[in-house]
């Protein structure tokens, strides 16, 4: 089941420049440790306590996956997802 | 150091001011590699807080796709403190994912004076610059 996964420019470090790679895994969680085997590192930046972490959005086929069941999510052959940081910050 | 038009600037002001006492936020989108902040996309800020500011999911997807179909990149990102000085705090610093940006801040904490100063941030390492307001880009 192949996938196509975008790469933010800060994640880029671990998938040696390459904007985008491709992953196999029925949900979002198996996706990412398929990532992990060959670009180690990144699962980290993603997930923290088996959760996605608050400030990464990640979407399947431009949907967040917050709304499809997080790291659940079921992924099926040519989907795509992109993974974006969060732009946030503030005074506090 | 950080070279941008009067009247991008103005915009991004003005949109703090129009916002406050809640942080406002945004990007000035540029060709990609070129460092020129040419295009002022001012953004929601979900959290409509007047100490935080995110923008929202599904805006972020559509701004990147759309930078991506005009070959641009964010060579600025701004927001605004309210009553606080334009330094970034840890969480802006916690949380600048673009390495490659301009950080503009805006503090609206006087009615009557403007702060903006800018850094760069990268790994976690704030490094403030010059900012450089020239009538026009290609007059600079």
């Amino acid at each position: 089941m192949a996938v196509e996964v975008r790469i933010p420019t800060i994640l880029r470090p671990y998938t040696e420049g390459a904007k985008a790679v491709e992953g196999a895994g029925s949900t979002i969680d198996e996706l990412f440790t398929d990532l992990e085997s060959r670009h180690p590192g990144l699962r980290e930046r993603l997930v923290e306590n088996d959760q996605l972490r608050r400030f990464v959005n990640v979407y399947l086929n431009d949907e967040d996956v917050r709304f499809l069941g997080g790291l659940t999510a079921p992924v099926g052959d040519g989907d795509n997802v992109t993974i974006l940081p969060a732009v946030a910050g503030g005074a506090s | 150091m950080l070279t941008i038009a009067r009247e991008v600037l103005d915009a991004i002001v003005a949109h703090a001011r129009r916002d406050h006492p809640d942080e406002a936020c945004g990007i000035v989108a540029g060709p990609a590699g070129s460092d020129r902040p040419e295009r002022f996309v001012p953004m929601l800020n979900a959290a409509m807080s007047p100490t935080f500011y995110e923008f929202d999911s599904g805006d972020l997807l559509r701004l990147y796709r759309d930078m991506d179909d005009r070959d641009e990149e964010p060579v600025v990102v701004y927001h605004s403190h309210t009553a606080t000085e334009a330094y970034p705090s840890r969480t802006d610093v916690s949380y600048a994912s673009e390495p490659g940006a301009h950080y503009l801040l805006v503090s609206t904490r006087e009615p009557a004076m403007d702060e903006v100063r800018s850094y760069r941030i990268v790994d976690g390492v704030v490094t403030e610059e010059e900012v450089r307001v020239v009538a026009a880009l290609d007059l600079a």
